[in-house]
């Protein structure tokens, strides 16, 4: 029951947003379809902690604590984007840009594309998941091109294409792990049918399937996965997409759409573990994540954009979750999960105070927006605090999953690429520091106009801000709940 | 059906998959490609339909029919209609020349057999036998999507990988189950339908149908 009303509610907020015309309240009716989510998860976390699982739909849905905690993660980055988005509406419509069948338009597909990575977590079957992810590409195109500039409309067409293949050699690794799960230990099974896609199912047999046939399987699903989740090779869409949507769609991709297809990753990379020895998807975890810190690290270091330098630390935080997962330890999945729920919040956060920042100022070069404390100074202080915050400082949260990541790495004997990481980490630091120093602070040319920020900006980017460094501090709230979602991937 | 008839037909069938493949690599009339296109789908959906007679499996009969209207004629319209838009309707400047891409995919074909050995390996039906045509299919259109410039070009090449991975599917699996196969279906109904919404906007916004016109986001 719980599990229908948590799918229930964006595909219901959808479908009132799409009759109604677009008004400021139906754009609050959907923040309340969003935060219903995220009380729902955290009680869906309540009933799942104790590696209980509830099923619902003769158990094509299902939901333990992985899948629990990742409801959580998306209703609270949805609730924080969504809750910007009447003032992004508002002010684009108020400059011409859009009209009120546009935003009906873009708060329907905003509903549809967290109703689809609801789906994607709470699905027990993975093919199902698969369809749920690749239904994100095509529910998230019209939003990264919504401004109709040849931009965006460029970075649309580059995200379909790029991101399609790489689904397409997802399927096509889903494929031969179902070919694998039906020929277990060489006799041909017809009987399991629907339910040999069933990752329990699998997961439970995986010690049984060809080790020939999942090692091409788990290549091409982390190829495939890989492309959405920002990782190299195929990773050129991100920063594109991620700095021409508008700022609630790039909080929402870069916050929870990596991370959804991030934890298809893990879901197969139990399975892929069980047949092969966790040897093996973790040299393919290394190799890609260490691939993503290299590419973000070059990139990052001469950016000039801020909203393209958000985007590519997107990337080596994508890259730092990659390492810890190829550690695949309790300790490392608990740190990988953390990792997500505090680059999810914190990325938001990033993402809508850039947006602020790009309408008020109008134009996205760091080196001509200087002095933003002293002239904004609740709007810079949100985007600093978010900033350090993201490079790793303490009391935030993700200090903790960071030291935690590279304490895990260490433990399992890959203290080599926990160096290297360490390295490319602080290289990145100085380097945002750096970015950051020269938007924040310096001599105002003119002190422009004084317009504080709004209470509806400030409240839930700060509280979010809040909420960050308190796990950073005390994890009782979490600990279990990352505990009991790591067992279940976790070897 | 007979057992030497059905595997001549399922061999037949996928052969047409590949070859209508390297067809659009041969081609650089758009319209002339879309109708290959088109004739590939209907193979896919006649390699569905003889896997479906054979095991007598209603689910794959239905999925047989839903490949077959969705790949065989509301794809290639769709695409149709871009292509109409296109000016000349002709892929005229290719990053590599025609004889060349035909070499390239002669050794992708040779790839496609050797990476596909331990698939091969584990079963002895006849169908399995035939899953390299299909990885041949994907990796032929992988040429096609980094080679081919014009915005159409770039959507059929995604559609060859997409029909590759089916046929791969159909081989290997009799087809993922069916809730599975519909949703795929849907889903590349989708984002073709999405493609091409995107290729007119991009048309009429900076008249570029051409993929080099398109430059303005880099580092």
């Amino acid at each position: 029951m719980l599990i229908y009303v948590i799918l229930g509610l964006p595909l219901a907020a959808a479908v009132a947003a799409g009759i109604l015309p677009w008004r400021r309240w139906v754009g609050w009716m959907t923040t309340l379809a969003n935060s219903g989510v995220a009380f729902l998860g955290v009680l869906l976390c309540a009933k799942t902690v104790n590696h209980r699982a509830l099923g619902a739909l003769d158990g094509s849905l299902r939901a333990d604590a992985l899948s629990a905690f990742m409801v959580v993660v998306i209703g609270t980055v949805s609730l924080l984007a969504v809750s910007q988005t009447n003032r992004f509406l508002r002010a684009e419509i108020d400059r011409g840009n859009s009209n009120i069948r546009h935003s009906s338009l873009y708060v329907v597909l905003v509903q549809i594309f967290v109703a689809c990575m609801l789906l994607a977590v709470l699905s027990a079957n993975l093919g199902v998941m698969w369809v749920a992810i690749e239904a994100t590409t095509i529910a998230t195109t019209f939003l990264v091109g919504h401004r109709r500039t040849t931009g965006s409309l460029e970075a649309s067409w580059k995200y379909v294409i790029i991101c399609s293949v790489g689904i397409a050699l997802a399927l096509l690794g889903t494929v031969l792990v179902y070919f694998a799960a039906l020929h277990i230990d060489g006799a041909h099974l017809t009987s399991q049918g629907a339910t040999a896609l069933n990752w329990t199912s699998l997961q439970a047999n995986a010690h049984r399937l060809n080790t020939g046939v999942m090692r091409l399987a788990m290549a091409l699903l982390l190829l495939g996965y890989g492309t959405k989740v920002g990782l190299v090779p195929m990773h050129s869409w991100l920063p594109d997409a991620h700095s021409e949507a508008p700022a609630p769609v790039s909080a929402l991709m870069s916050g929870v759409l990596l991370a959804v297809a991030f934890y298809a990753l893990l879901r197969f990379k139990a399975i892929a573990d069980g047949a092969l020895g966790v040897g093996y998807t973790r040299s393919l975890l290394v190799a890609v994540g260490l691939g993503s810190l290299f590419v973000a690290t070059s990139l990052l270091l001469s950016q000039k954009d801020y909203k393209r330098m958000l985007a590519y630390s997107s990337m080596e935080h994508m890259g730092l979750i990659a390492l810890g997962a190829a550690a695949g330890s309790s300790l490392a999945i608990a740190a990988v999960l953390l990792h997500i729920l505090g680059h999810g919040i914190i990325k938001a956060v990033l993402f809508l105070s850039a947006g602020e920042i790009y309408l008020v100022e109008g134009t996205s070069i760091i080196t001509e927006v200087p002095a933003l404390l002293t002239r904004r100074p609740v709007l810079g202080g949100i985007f600093g605090f978010a900033l350090v915050a993201l490079i790793g400082f303490p009391p935030f949260s993700l200090f903790i999953s960071e030291l935690n990541m590279v304490r895990a790495e260490i433990a399992v004997g890959l203290t080599w690429v926990a160096a290297v990481s360490l390295v490319l980490i602080s290289v990145i630091f100085v380097a945002m520091m750096t970015h950051g120093r020269s938007l924040l602070l310096g001599e105002p040319a003119s002190m422009g106009d004084p317009r504080s920020s709004s209470r509806t900006f400030a409240v839930p980017l700060i509280t979010a801000l809040v909420a960050s460094a308190f796990f950073g501090i005390v994890a009782w709230p979490l600990a279990p709940l990352l505990g009991a979602a790591a067992r279940v991937v976790a070897r | 059906m007979s057992g030497s008839s059905f595997s001549q037909m399922l061999e037949l069938a996928s052969g047409a998959v590949l070859v209508c493949a390297i067809l659009t690599l041969w081609r650089s009339d758009l319209h002339a490609i879309t109708s290959i296109l088109s004739l590939q789908g209907v193979s896919l959906g006649v390699v569905a339909g003889a896997l479906a007679a054979h095991t007598h499996d209603g689910a794959l009969a239905a999925t047989a029919a839903v490949v077959l209207v969705v790949k065989g004629s509301v794809i290639p319209m769709l695409i149709r209609q871009v292509v109409r838009r296109v000016p000349g309707g002709r892929e005229t400047s290719p990053l590599i020349n025609v004889p060349a891409s035909l070499v390239g995919a002669s050794f992708l074909i040779v790839l496609a057999y050797l990476a596909s050995s331990k698939i091969t390996a584990l079963s002895s039906a006849a169908a399995t036998r035939l899953a390299p045509i299909g990885v041949a299919t994907v990796l032929v259109g992988f040429l096609v999507l980094v080679t081919r410039r014009k915005t159409v070009s770039q959507i059929i090449g995604l559609l060859l990988i997409d029909n590759g991975v089916a046929l791969v599917a159909f081989l290997l699996t009799a087809g993922v189950p069916l809730v599975v196969e519909l949703g795929v279906s849907l889903d590349v109904l989708l984002v073709v339908a999405v493609l091409r919404v995107l290729a007119t906007s991009m048309g009429t916004v900076s008249g570029a149908f051409d993929l080099d016109k398109m430059q303005e986001l880099h580092d």
